[in-house]
This record gives C-alpha cells, structure tokens and sequence, in this order.
C-alpha cells in the first residue's frame, strides 16, 4: 500500500473502524503483568461510557485488541484499562509510558444494567481480571448508595498476589456499607484471609433472592459455576447478568470473530442477562 | 427536453449488437464494467468491453469438488451458471486498507483511506447473485454500523442481470427461493434465447436501467419472445443439480449440535477455506496492522477471513473452536440456521460454489440430509 | 452435657436429626477451643476426630520444603476433617487455627463405634457428611483448573 494513495482526510468520527488518537496520561502497575492506564483524548474531548462497555485499543503499528473500560462513568478525566499481558498487542500496552500514543475506538457494547438493581439488593460476584468490567457498577452504586439496598462484593483471585486494585479494596472496606469477600485459590501459610473457590462465597453472603440482581465477571468457568451458585441461592436466571468474551477484530458486528451461537459479543453483549445465553454459557465448542 | 419512457414494465428484444452497445454504454457512462471472462480454465468476472471479451459457446460441468470448462453446441454468451468468483470480489473487496497513520513529531495522525471512487457496472449477474447482494447489503449496510467502503461502492454500482438458461451442476436455488427468475435488485435483467435467431428479452428493473434501455438499438419485445424467455428460465428451474428442503432447516441443525455426521464431515473436511471464499455471502474478515521499519507511517487494512482458521476463534489460552467439527458445524449452522436469526433470511443463495470447489467434494445438500436422517 | 446438646441440637449441620441421635453423639462430644496460631492437628497424625466449627476460621495446609501452602480455609459451621471415616484414618494435612477458634470435636472411635452399633445412626451421619464432601470436591477440582491462569 502506497501512504502516496492515501488520501489527506481530517479524521471521519463516522467512520467507527478509525482509530481516534489518545494519549496515556497515567500508568499504575498492579499485579504481575498487569497494568493500568489512563488515556485522554487528543483533542480533549471525554469520552463517555456505561458501565461494562469497552474500547478498541490500537498500538499503532502493532494491533489492536479490545479492553473493558473499568472508570467510574460519573467522573471526568480519562479513560481507565486495566490490560494484562497475554499477547503481542496486550503486552505492547502494558509496555507504553505516560505520554506515549494509543488509538482508541469505541465504546462498544451492552452495558450492565444497574437501574435494574434500583431499591433492591446487588451481588456483584467477580473473579481474577473480572474485576476490572465490574469496578464501573461498584463506582455507580456509591454515586447513589441509598437507591440500593445490602451490596456484596464477592472476590476470587489465584493467589493473594494475583488480587487486583488491593488497595482499593481495602479503602472500599473502610466504608461500612458494603460487604467485600475476598478469596484466593491458593495461598502461601502467611495468608490470613479465605482460601477455596470463589463460588463458596456465595452461600456465605446470605442473598435475599426475591430482592437480588447478581452481576458475574471472570473467566468463563468461574462465570458458570458462579452463575450455578447464585440460581442455588435462589436468584432468579432473569436476575443475573454475565459478561462474555470473545476474539474481536472490528467490534461492530462485522468481521464475525465474535460470534457465539446467534449472538455477536461486539454488538449484542458483552453483557448479557444469564437466560438469554441459556445453553450457549456451556455449550462446547461453539 | 424529455426523453422518451417506455411503457411502464415495457420489455425489448436487442440482439448481439445490442449487448455490444449495452457495455459501450455503460463505460461512456463512467462505469468500469465488469463481466464473465475466460481465464485460467474458469469464468470470472473482469473488466469487458466488448461481447468478444465474453465466453461465448462455453459451458461449465460441476458436480461435487469438480468444476470444468466444456464447449457448446451453440454461441451463447451466458451459457454458462457461476465461476468460483462472486460479485463480493468488488464491493466486499479481499483485501482493503482502513486508515494509514503517520507520525507528526510527538503527534500522530490518522488519515482514512480514500476509496478511489470507481463506479461498477456488473453484468452477468445471475439471481442467486442478486440475492447474495441483498443479503450482504443486510449484513454491511443495515446494521448499527455501516460499512462505509462496501456503502460506497454499492451505492454506485449498476446491475445487469441474467437470467440463467442453463441450471448448473450444482445448483439449487429453487430449494433457497432465490432463483431462477430475477425478480428485483437489477437495473437491466436479460434472458437469452438462442431458437430461432440469437437474442436477449430485456426488462428494466429502475429509472437508470430504463435510461440506459432508451439508448440500446431494440424492438419491442414480440409474445412469443416474452413467452420464450418464460420458458427458458421454467427449463433451468427443472434442471436443478441439487435440491434442499429449506424450511426446517434452521431448527434441525440446531437441534442436532452433537450429531454424529459432523464427527463424519470433520474426517473429511481439510479446513482450506475454499467455501468460505468462494461463498458470495460469506463476510468474515481480519485485520492486520504493519508499520515502515521506523514506526513512522503505520496502517491497518482489513481482509477476507474464514472461520475454518484456528485464528478465527483465538482468544488469550487458545481457540474456542480447536476440532474441525466444530469449525465445520460453525460454519454451516451459521450459514443455513443462526444467519437467519442475525439477519432475517439464510445465508445460503444454492449457488452450488461450495460444492464444486471443495477439493474433497462436501456436499451442503448432502450434510442436511444426512442429520435429516432420510431422503429428500 | 445438656449446653452440648442443645448446641448440637440447635447446630445446622445436625439439622433433623432425632433427638435420640443427639444424645448418642453427644457422648462422644467436646467443646473445644484453639487460640490463634494454634494446630489442630498435623499431617500424618492419627485422625481421631473431627471438628465442627463454630466460630473463627481453620486452614488447611500443606507443607513443601519451601513453603507452606494452604489449600483451604474452612470456617463457621464448616466441618474440618473426613479422614476419620476412611482406613488408616491419617489426616493428610495440617490444620491450623487463623484466629481463635470455638469448635465441637468428636471422638472419631466412639462415632465409628456407635455408628456400627446403629445404622440407622450411621445413615444420618453419612447423608451429613456426603454432600459435603461432594461439594468440596467440586470445588477442589475448580481451584486446581485454575481458571485465573494466563494458560489454558
């Protein structure tokens, strides 16, 4: 392709496969591989999200690959990712300085539907990077604590090196309205706090079914089983909301990567209510 | 000054000469036309401008992983049914640059890439085609995004369809309710008929369709023309090469997840893609990135894809669908049942393309029945 | 005798069980309590008992030369130990207390005993026990697929 061909165009917002340029402004470390960055837009426009959506995050030169945005909506000021390295792309944004160039696309996505939580009780059941998509609820629930009744946060992490935003969590249990369970599924003889699978979180936390909305976040085994602890709980399958994922390549419903069943991950989740995946949560191969 | 109106659904006779001046039209007009040619043993569609570009006097026999080129008796300019090319070749280009970026000291720019705007003229396209079309037309262009290189190139292009007069050896577009007959989505759509004098009956199907007729030496088209033309598409669509019950077929494969026949197909599926790229209503698609060795000017463009690649599943861990079978079952669970819930119709127009050039000769028609579990 | 047997009356664990049931157990029953820090028992030991908690939290370890790995913490109205129902009835790991821990042990021999003396006892016990384990093998089985892992 010669860049002589290429036309001088101001960037088309129209065009959603064009990445917009950003800039990192902010990057924590957290866990081993694990980062987190704050990106601002070039040309200081803000970026607005719902919780659960994400971004197309471009390397230019590299890829692109797509990340939960996991802020607080209500705040301005940049947008938040948390990206582990487990690939070219993925590595080569945790590698990037404050400073450095990013091209952001999106946000794409369904969105977690907190209104449904209003006046009730909220589960939020989250394990290893799941965290990350589910932090936006926890923030949105604290911008309106008394429009909810009991909030738990249940937690699962491999080790207890492995829990991510550690220091969030504890400030987070400083508040005294809410309920954070924290477990690990394994843990060296200084580790003091819970060890066993997250899903025996769920028992502990006395759920009133009649008034729960559960949202679930992790890898899709801990999601199943998650999800299987809740409905023994007695929590409605319309009541639980999950978020899938899948290989992305364009993120609005058209290479057809992110296929699952009839569903596009891009377009139709990656939120979705936990009956209207039915069989396709343990459905092999497809 | 107004030109002069056929008489509304008015249809002409015009004779080789008159196809001849259809395409000169069509380039005056700014078109690049495009057309059945001869290369490499098959017919593909490339740019004619003349009927001496056409494959006149050549047949294709197809049956299941065979596809061959055979002479006819007669000179017949659309004798043939369809190559392993499709129309997505110009609107849903193989390979199609996105943007390209470049540095500007500490800034970066991104620039869109310009389709240079090329008009197209398709002539020759068959209704199974005209289908395929429409059903891409769904996927690209009535989403919550729209694909704004195929919308570019769709909404410029002209279409002169054919009705066939040969039914292909694999075919079955009776089976899918697309074909034989053109019904809609041409501007021009011709029916050849060789008896009794080498001619074409034309209809126009829109007002540019109808302009460029006004501009073509014709006649009206006589009864026993009309009648012939009749004929000759109601001869093709009892001569289909293959047939599939299609009503049911949505429920019945979905049912049928773990039927064992897909354990059968996936022994004798290679996973070459070749269905999937001669398919015309396939839309998978990839995107790759690359940049100049000093990371200045980088671009991303976006190609064809199969989902019969181990990539095509991948995330972080591995492919979601590692087996074949369930590459295999992907693919035609997406293109006969879970299309029509994503898209409102199947995917599948029974051109018959998958089955000819499938080395191993996997047969779609043959699959259903098989999970059916009975003769059709 | 009658504070055991209204705890372990009104304990979830021993839910439904006939009164005359609690009784019997009963005479194989202790309130025990562990202090932070404390083991309830070792890898290796003879499992003689087993421990019904009720307040605090017990880990359950394993010791390789370089470390010390806990596989599970079990806590409130949890049961610490099925190794008393199996030959050679050897705890295969450590038990040690987080913090303080308030427990009901039972003489593993006595329960045995009574148990084989009454099936019926017995059945009650089993169906008790059973659930449990199965479940803490489900979950066991979850831990090790390590489903947080960056490989498959």
């Amino acid at each position: 392709m010669s860049m002589a061909q290429t036309a001088e165009r101001t960037v088309a917002v129209l065009d959603p496969m064009l990445p917009r340029v950003a800039r990192v402004a902010k990057k924590t470390r957290d866990i081993p591989k694990v980062v987190t960055l704050v990106l601002e837009m070039e040309d200081g426009s803000r970026l607005g999200f719902e919780p659960g959506q994400f971004n197309m995050l471009s390397v230019f030169g590299v890829g692109e690959v797509p990340i939960s945005i996991s802020g607080d909506p209500a705040k301005s000021g940049g947008l938040v990712h948390t990206v582990r390295d487990v690939g070219m792309v993925s590595g080569a944004l945790t590698r990037l300085a404050p400073g450095d160039i990013v091209g952001v696309r999106g946000p794409f996505g369904s969105s977690w539907p907190v209104s449904e939580a209003l006046g009730g009780d909220v589960v939020v059941l989250a394990g290893g990077l799941g965290l990350a998509p589910v932090r936006p609820i926890l923030y949105s629930l604290f911008n309106q604590r008394g429009r909810f009744g009991k909030i738990s946060l249940l937690y699962g992490a491999r080790e207890p090196e492995e829990i991510l935003y550690r220091p969030e969590l504890a400030k987070w249990r400083q508040r005294l309205d809410i309920e954070i369970q924290v477990t690990v599924d394994r843990a060296d003889a200084d580790w003091r706090g819970d060890v066993g699978v997250v899903t025996r979180l769920v028992p502990k936390a006395h759920v009133d079914p009649k008034q729960t909305v559960a949202f679930v976040c992790g890898p899709e085994i801990m999601m199943r089983y998650g999800c299987e602890a809740l409905l023994d709980a007695g929590v409605a399958e319309s009541s639980i909301y999950l978020s899938m994922e899948r290989s992305m390549k364009c993120a609005i419903g058209l290479c057809g990567h992110c296929q699952l069943g009839p569903v596009f991950v891009c377009k139709d989740g990656p939120v979705f209510r936990r009956d209207q995946l039915g069989h396709l949560l343990t459905a092999k191969e497809v | 000054m107004t030109p002069d109106r056929l008489p509304a659904g008015q249809k002409v006779t015009i004779d080789k000469t008159g196809i001849n001046a259809l395409l000169v039209a069509l380039a005056k007009r700014g078109y690049r036309v495009l057309g059945p040619v001869l290369h490499d043993n098959a017919i593909v569609y490339d740019d004619v401008s003349s009927v001496a570009d056409l494959p006149a006097g050549w047949t294709d026999e197809q049956s299941g992983g065979r596809y061959a080129l055979k002479r006819r008796s007669d000179g017949a300019l659309f004798g043939y049914a369809v190559g392993p090319q499709s129309w997505k070749k110009f609107l849903f280009p193989p390979i199609q640059t996105l943007w390209g970026a470049r540095r500007e000291g500490n800034g970066l720019k991104v620039l869109s890439e310009s389709d240079k705007l090329e008009r197209y003229a398709f002539v020759g396209v068959r209704t199974c085609e005209l289908h395929a079309i429409a059903i891409q037309d769904r996927v690209f262009l009535q989403g919550p995004y729209v694909d704004t290189h195929y919308k570019a190139r769709r909404e410029n292009s002209f279409i002169v369809a054919v009705n066939c007069g040969t039914a292909g050896g694999t075919c079955f577009c009776v089976s899918m309710h697309t074909g034989p007959k053109a019904e809609k989505g041409f501007d021009l759509a011709l029916t050849e008929l060789l008896d009794g004098g080498h001619r074409f009956v034309v209809e126009a199907g829109s007002i540019a369709g109808e302009e460029l007729l006004l501009e073509l030496p014709k006649r009206a088209a006589p009864p026993e023309d009309i009648a012939a033309a009749d004929a000759v598409v109601a001869k093709t669509a009892a001569a289909m090469g293959r047939a599939m019950r299609s009503d049911d077929v949505h429920d019945l494969l979905l049912a049928n997840m773990d039927h064992p026949r897909w354990d059968d197909v996936a022994g004798r599926c290679l996973g070459c893609t070749n269905c999937t790229m001669v398919c015309p209503t396939c839309f998978c698609m990839t995107v790759e990135d690359s940049s100049d060795l000093a990371g200045v000017e980088t671009s991303r463009s976006r190609r064809w894809d199969s989902c019969f690649t181990m990539d095509h599943s991948y995330v972080h861990g591995g492919a979601v669908r590692a087996s074949a079978k369930s590459r295999y079952r992907q693919w035609l669970t997406h293109k006969l049942a879970t299309w029509i819930d994503q898209f409102g119709s199947s995917g599948c127009v029974g051109c018959g393309r998958c089955i000819s050039w499938c080395p191993v000769g996997i047969d779609i028609t043959e699959e259903v029945a098989a999970i059916r579990g009975g003769r059709e | 005798m009658e504070g055991l047997e209204r705890i372990i009356r009104e304990h979830p664990f021993f839910a439904g069980l006939k009164d005359e049931f609690v009784e019997l157990i009963c005479g194989c029953a202790k309130n025990v309590r562990f202090e932070g820090g404390q083991y309830l028992f070792h890898q290796g030991e003879f499992a003689d008992q087993f421990y019904v908690v009720r307040a605090g939290r017990v880990a359950l370890q394993i010791n390789s030369p370089q470390r010390t790995i806990t596989i599970q913490t079990v806590g409130e109205n949890e049961i610490v130990g099925a190794s008393w129902l199996v030959v050679p009835y050897r705890w295969s790991f450590d038990a040690k207390a987080l913090e303080l821990v308030r427990a009901l042990s039972f003489d593993a021999a006595c329960l045995r005993g009574k148990c084989e003396d009454d099936h019926d006892l017995g059945y009650e016990m089993m169906k008790r026990f059973t659930p449990i384990l199965i479940q803490r093998l489900q979950a066991t089985r979850l831990q090790i697929l390590d489903v947080y892992g960056t490989n498959r």
